[in-house]
C-alpha cells in the first residue's frame, strides 16, 4: 500500500481518524507521519484524530458555541491539550468521543472493576437509562437480537420479573 | 519520618526479585478522578488545593497508607521532587508543578500516589523484577479502601473517566523496566519494538528517546485500558515481558557462543574507563554501567554487584549528583563529579583493574 500523502513510499503507519463522528483509516509513510507530527502516543495527536486532522475551521464552528455545561471547556480547548476538563465532558462530548475510544481502545465498553463507594444507587440509574436508550435505538432499527439481550440486561439491573409467558 | 529520610534508602531500584538479571521493576498505576470536580489541569489553583486538602485528609484515615509520608508540592523543595522523580516515584512533570499537588509514600517506597498530576489521582505499585500481580493486589486495596470513602468519576459504559481520553476504563497501566542490553548488543531492539507494538503494548527507553535507550533499560507496558479486565491486561503482559525476558537471555547465550571476543572487549573495555575516567556524561555513565552490569550478571566480571551498578546508575543522575555533593553543580562539574563519584566505587570493587595496576609497578 502507497503513503496517502506523498503517493511514492510504501505505508507502515496506520492511523485511526474520527471526521465527522466517522472512523477512517489513514495510511502513512514513516517520513510523511514524521513531518505531519503525528505521534500516537502524544495527546495533542489524539486531540488532532478527534476532531479530523484535515478538517477546515467552518466545520469546528457549532462545538465552539456549546462547550461542557459544567466546566466550559469547548472543542478548542481540547485541541489545546488533548484533555478533557471535567467528567461531565464525557456526557457532553460522547457523540464525538465513541468512535474515538473505540479506535483507541479494544471495545468500547468497560468490563473491568466497579466502584462500590457512595454514589452506586445514582450511577445504576445512569446506566438503567443508557441501556434504555441503546434498547430504543435497537428496536428502532430492527436489531431484535440486540434488543432481546438489551431487555434481559434491563431486567437484571431493576430488579423486574420478566413477563409471565402467554 | 519524611521523604528526605525516605530518600536515603532507594528500596524498590534496589532490591531484587524474580528474574532479577532482567526484570528491574514491576509496576501498576491506577487513574483515578473524583466526580464532583474539574480535571486538575482545568480546575483552578483553588480548586486543586481544595482536592488535595480533601484526599490528604482521606488517605492518612485509609488503613492501607497507615505510615504513609504527605507532603504538597509547595511544602517540597525542588531539589526533593526532582530526587522523587529521578526515583521513577512520581513523574517528570508532577515534580514541576507546585501549590495544590501532593504526594503521598509509603516509606518502603511500595505505594506512592499523585495527587492533582494530570488526573485527581495517580496511585502507584511498586514492586522488584518481574511480579506484576503483586504490585497489582497492593494497589487494588488502596484503591477499594478509598472507593468507599470517596465518590469516583465512573461511568457504566466508559468506566473510570480520566483527563486523557486514552487512559479511560480501568484506567490500569502496568509496566515492566527491563535491561536489555542482549537485544540491544545484538541489533534486535527495533524489531522487538515492532512486534510489541502490534499487540497493542508500548516499548520505551527509560532514559532517552525511543529505541535510542541510554543505559539499555526499557519500559514495557499496556496501550489499552478499556474492553479489557485488569487481570486480563496484567497477565497478557506478564506473558509477553516474559517471552522477551527469554529473547534477552538467548541473545545473551548468542552473545557469549557466537561474538566472545567482542562482548569480553566491551565488558573490559567499560570496567576500564569507568574505573579511570575523569570526566563522564550521563549518557556514557549509563551505557558503561549497562555493560557492566551485563559483564557481572554474565559471570565474565566479579567484585562488582548488581547493587552498586544500580546505585550508580542512581546516583549519576543530576538531582541525585547535587545532593550527594550538597550544591548546584553545572553540567561539566557534574561530569567531573559523576566521574569522582564512579572512581571511588568501582576502583575498590574492580579485582581486573586492580590487578592491572599492581602489574605496572
Ligand atoms: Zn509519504
Ligand atoms: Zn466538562
Amino acid at each position: 500500500m502507497k503513503c496517502e500523502m506523498c503517493h511514492i513510499n510504501e505505508a507502515n503507519v496506520h492511523l485511526t481518524q474520527v471526521v465527522g463522528g466517522e472512523v477512517r483509516k489513514l495510511h502513512l509513510c514513516e517520513k510523511c507521519a514524521k513531518e505531519s507530527g503525528v505521534d500516537i502516543q502524544d495527546p495533542m495527536a489524539i486531540a488532532d484524530l478527534f476532531l479530523g486532522l484535515g478538517q477546515t475551521p467552518s466545520e469546528t464552528g457549532p462545538g465552539e458555541v456549546t462547550g461542557c455545561p459544567r466546566c466550559h471547556l469547548g472543542r478548542s480547548d481540547f485541541k489545546k491539550t488533548g484533555r478533557l476538563g471535567c467528567p461531565e465532558c464525557y456526557v457532553h462530548f460522547r457523540a464525538e468521543l465513541a468512535p474515538l475510544l473505540k479506535a483507541m481502545h479494544h471495545g468500547d465498553r468497560h468490563v473491568g472493576k466497579r466502584p462500590c463507594g457512595a454514589a452506586v444507587a445514582e450511577r445504576q440509574l445512569e446506566s438503567l437509562d443508557d441501556l434504555r436508550r441503546r434498547l430504543d435505538e435497537a428496536v428502532a432499527s430492527e436489531n431484535f437480537e440486540l434488543a432481546a439481550k438489551l431487555r434481559d440486561e434491563i431486567r437484571a439491573l431493576s430488579g423486574e420479573r420478566p413477563p409471565a409467558s402467554p | 519520618m519524611n521523604i528526605r529520610e525516605i530518600l536515603e534508602h532507594p528500596h524498590v531500584w534496589l532490591a531484587e526479585g524474580a528474574e532479577a538479571s532482567v526484570a528491574i521493576s514491576s509496576r501498576i498505576r491506577l487513574a483515578r478522578n473524583l466526580s464532583d470536580a474539574a480535571f486538575p489541569g482545568w480546575a483552578g489553583e483553588e480548586e486543586r488545593v481544595r482536592v488535595w486538602e480533601h484526599l490528604r485528609s482521606v488517605l492518612s484515615r485509609l488503613p492501607a497508607m497507615e505510615g504513609a509520608v504527605f507532603a504538597g508540592n509547595d511544602e517540597l523543595t525542588e531539589m526533593d521532587r526532582f530526587l522523587l522523580f529521578e526515583r521513577h516515584l512520581i513523574s517528570r512533570e508532577h515534580a514541576g508543578r507546585g501549590r495544590g499537588s501532593g504526594i503521598v509514600l509509603r516509606p518502603d517506597e511500595s505505594v506512592v500516589i499523585m495527587v492533582n498530576e494530570e488526573d485527581h489521582l495517580r496511585m502507584q505499585a511498586l514492586s522488584a523484577g518481574l511480579r506484576l500481580s503483586d504490585a497489582w493486589q497492593a494497589i487494588d486495596t488502596v484503591d477499594s479502601q478509598l472507593d468507599a470513602k470517596v465518590s469516583y468519576a465512573f461511568s457504566p459504559r466508559w468506566g473510570y473517566l480520566t483527563a486523557c481520553p486514552s487512559n479511560v476504563g480501568t484506567g490500569l497501566r502496568a509496566s515492566v523496566m527491563l535491561h536489555l542490553p542482549g537485544l540491544a548488543l545484538m541489533e534486535e531492539i527495533g524489531p522487538l519494538v515492532k512486534g510489541v507494538s502490534k499487540i497493542g503494548l508500548t516499548v520505551r527507553g527509560l532514559w532517552g528517546e525511543g529505541t535510542d535507550a541510554h543505559g539499555h533499560m526499557f519500559q514495557i507496558s499496556n496501550q489499552v485500558t478499556l474492553g479489557e479486565r485488569e487481570e486480563d491486561i496484567i497477565r497478557n503482559l506478564e506473558q509477553i515481558v516474559s517471552e522477551i525476558i527469554g529473547h534477552e537471555q538467548n541473545a545473551r547465550g548468542r552473545l557469549w557462543r557466537d561474538r566472545r571476543a567482542v562482548l569480553l572487549d566491551h565488558v573490559g573495555r567499560a570496567a576500564g574507563i569507568l574505573a579511570n575516567a575523569h570526566i563522564l556524561s550521563s549518557r556514557e555513565a549509563l551505557d558503561l554501567l549497562s555493560v557492566l552490569r551485563l559483564g557481572m550478571d554474565m559471570g565474565i566480571l566479579s567484585g562488582v554487584s548488581r547493587s552498586d551498578v544500580q546505585k550508580l546508575m542512581l546516583v549519576s543522575q543530576p538531582a541525585h549528583l547535587q545532593w550527594h555533593e550538597g550544591r548546584p553543580l553545572e553540567s561539566f562539574e557534574r561530569d567531573q563529579a559523576r566521574a569522582a563519584l564512579v572512581r571511588g566505587v568501582l576502583a575498590t570493587v574492580l579485582g581486573a583493574v586492580k590487578r592491572g595496576r599492581r602489574k605496572k609497578k
